[in-house]
């Protein structure tokens, strides 16, 4: 962007952290905190607080950060805390039939009556998946793809997979059992995957 | 014999507990025998790394990645 700048001088550690934290990049990190813990919490203004005070905790430390990965990997850290204690503090009770009843008879999508694959649902070989890492259009392609989960499946989803919490605590968040919880996770990874390779891998890619 | 739902469904089971001797073979036997399956064992692993570059900054045009 400024490629022009000075470099910094040795020793003023302080400059280039905060120096690093311009406004997009605390633009897009927020707009990224904020997609995550709307979906999480399902209330955009729990979501609001919830990634204000993790970017108030994490700024009163930038100084202390290398730069803008160790500044966004902590503000996330965070964030992932407040989230999880929010969600632990409500023990919020969804019932458990209004969360399956969102992808009933999905799986009819992928499997034929007797539970093998569909011919043209049968999941192909992905080549090069390190190849598609490295791609910013993969990306794109990748946050779609979790953005049309079921809401429902995507948030249990988030919950395991980025949030880190196990089973029994997802299970009592939501007031389900582990094989409604089982269910949906087998669900929203067929989901993701048949996305993936239909979108990217099958060669779909944008030009 | 599995279907390949109940072997899908093991396999996604499988990143949240360890599955007992009884079903690791069954899973084994339909996987020798079903590429769709394999494929979708493979990938599963996929999308849980996939989801940890999404959130980490390694991986391009992210803030942070510059």
């Amino acid at each position: 962007m400024n490629e022009t700048r000075t470099p910094p001088s040795l020793g003023s550690a302080r400059a280039t952290s905060v120096a690093a934290l311009d406004e997009g990049f605390l633009g897009e990190l927020r707009r990224q905190m904020l997609k995550f813990a709307t979906l999480q919490l399902s209330d955009p203004q729990a979501a609001e607080d919830a990634v204000q005070e993790a970017l108030a905790g994490a700024m009163k430390n930038a100084s202390t950060f290398a730069g803008r990965s160790a500044f966004k990997t902590w503000v996330f850290a965070i964030l992932k805390n407040k989230v999880a204690d929010e969600l632990r503090r409500r023990q919020r009770l969804v019932e458990a039939s209004q969360l399956l009843r969102e992808d009933e008879e999905e799986e009819g999508e992928w499997f034929d009556q007797q539970g093998f694959w569909l011919a043209q649902e049968r999941p192909r070989t992905w080549q090069d998946p390190e190849d598609a890492f490295q791609n910013a259009q993969f990306w794109q392609v990748f946050e779609a793809c979790l953005e049309h989960l079921p809401a429902r499946q995507a948030r249990v989803f988030m919950m395991r997979e980025f949030l880190g919490l196990e089973s029994h605590e997802i299970c009592t968040s939501l007031g389900i059992t582990a094989t409604n919880l089982n269910v949906m996770l087998h669900r929203a990874r067929l989901r993701l995957r048949e996305c993936l390779e239909n979108r990217w891998f099958s060669g779909g890619k944008p030009c | 014999m599995l279907s390949c739902r109940e072997a899908t469904r093991l396999m996604s089971e499988a990143q949240e507990r360890s599955l007992s001797w009884r079903e690791r073979v069954a899973l084994m036997f339909h996987a020798m025998m079903c590429s769709g399956c394999r494929n979708a064992r493979k990938q599963f692993l996929l999308l849980r790394q996939a989801i940890r570059r999404y959130v980490s900054t390694d991986r391009p045009n992210m803030p942070g990645a510059k």
